[in-house]
């Protein structure tokens, strides 16, 4: 074996990768020619500088419990979808009974709370503004002072809008939307590649109520109540970061 | 279900640092890493019913490394066409030996900014062999070319990685550092 064929060999050698037939000309080659011997120990020191521990990225602890935590809610969810299907089919299959035996069939089955069917709807909200290029604002801007002023006229309330670009998480502008029976104001953020949406609109509640966080179909939310407004944040941003958000929005307003 | 999600994470959770690892050298960030592991865990609890039992390593891996590289497709095209300048890089041998490498101090730092600027094929390959061990069959699998190609990228790679360090000695020596 020459040096051309060891050179090419040379690394699934150092690998371990060569059979034994292989293995062994490059070894008896090594045996008689200096350069290709160097090249291998310069390999091995390569290699060995490679196995240094900080090379090697650890995730922090939080990934670990926030990924164990979306499976769960992510099989929840489709457990729910599962059963949603099945009533249904339950439904409609009873007023088939209905029909060919003409009884009366009542059927009462508990539906999902008020919060959850908002939570559902911010959710539709949300990816259906991602959807399309220009659906996401219809005031795209960086300036609150011409965001703010552009809901006047167009809603019953006049919506606290923040623009915390200096904290990295810029405003790209407004829209209206439509949440709970009414239209609300939506404002977008973003945080490097993910959009964030911002419902806000009058309670109904007279009662304060602190942050709450949830998780559907992989997006973040959270909502709270404060001064009389009820606010909807959600993304996909990891959860930290979105409670950061919460934060920096509730500090300024 | 309870029991699908508990043989799941017995499965998946082991490699949760090995997929990060390797999110993390693809990428070059610490947030988008983080959220495309999860992204993948996500995508891997739903293809779990076809993953035939054996070795979860390299099937999450592969889940991991194509969830990078769609959302590379989406956000960061460019790092995708890096193309291997071969007039620069075949030209020149210039090895080092194992001595110089080592008394020299090559340190981990020069290492770990010769190992980001590899174009992100031979960085993979590279990592996933010397970070992760794995086999050239793996490593196949796993970036879904042929083993040739694997040895070829790997090669390159290390020649490559071996110019950045004793370039930058040269460089360390010319000045009287």
């Amino acid at each position: 074996m020459g040096c051309e064929e060891t050179r090419e060999l040379i690394d699934a050698y150092a690998d371990s990768e060569l059979d034994l037939v292989s293995s062994l000309s490059v070894e008896r080659h090594m045996q008689v020619c200096e350069d290709c011997m160097r090249a291998h120990h310069s390999l091995k020191a390569l290699r060995s500088l490679m196995h240094d521990e900080s090379l090697y990225f650890r995730p922090s602890a939080g990934l670990r419990k926030h990924i164990r935590s979306s499976l769960r809610d992510e099989v929840k969810a489709a457990r729910r979808l599962r059963l949603a299907s099945w009533r249904w089919l339950a439904a409609a299959a009873s007023v088939a009974l209905v029909a060919i035996a003409s009884l009366t069939l009542v059927q009462r089955t508990k539906g999902p709370s008020s919060e959850d069917l908002l939570a559902q709807e911010v959710v539709s909200n949300h990816v259906r503004s991602l959807m399309e290029p220009h659906h996401a604002v219809d005031v795209p801007s960086s300036d609150q002072h011409t965001v703010k002023p552009w809901f006047n006229g167009k809603l019953d309330f006049s919506p606290p809008v923040e623009n915390p670009a200096d904290q990295e998480f810029p405003l790209v502008g407004g829209r209206l939307d439509y949440l709970g029976g009414r239209t609300v104001a939506a404002l977008v953020y973003q945080r490097r590649h993910h959009y964030i949406n911002l419902f806000i609109w009058p309670s109904n509640d007279a009662h304060e109520m602190s942050e709450k966080p949830m998780r559907r179909q992989g997006y973040n939310l959270i909502h709270w109540d404060k001064s009389g407004m009820e606010y909807w944040v959600i993304s996909d941003l990891n959860e930290a970061e979105l409670r950061q958000f919460v934060e920096i929005i509730q500090n300024r307003l | 279900m309870e029991d699908r999600i508990a043989r799941f994470e017995q499965a998946i959770l082991p490699h949760l640092d090995a997929a990060y690892n390797l999110a993390r050298w693809l990428t070059r960030d610490v947030h988008d890493a983080e959220d495309l592991v999860q992204e993948a865990c996500l995508r891997a609890l739903k293809s779990f019913g076809g993953f035939r039992g054996g070795n979860a390593r390299p099937w999450l891996l592969t889940i991991v490394r194509n969830t990078c590289y769609t959302w590379m497709q989406q956000n960061r095209s460019r790092e995708l066409t890096t193309v291997f300048d071969e007039e620069i890089h075949s030209g020149e041998t210039n090895e080092c030996n194992a001595e110089t490498l080592i008394m020299r101090g090559a340190d981990v730092k020069q290492l770990t900014k010769a190992l980001e600027e590899l174009p992100i094929e031979y960085r993979e390959a590279i990592v996933l062999r010397e970070l992760e061990g794995l086999s050239y069959r793996e490593i196949a699998d796993v970036a879904d070319v042929p083993i040739g190609t694997v040895m070829s990228r790997l090669a390159r790679a290390r020649k490559r990685l071996q110019q950045s360090l004793t370039g930058t000695m040269r460089k360390e020596v010319q000045l009287g550092l």
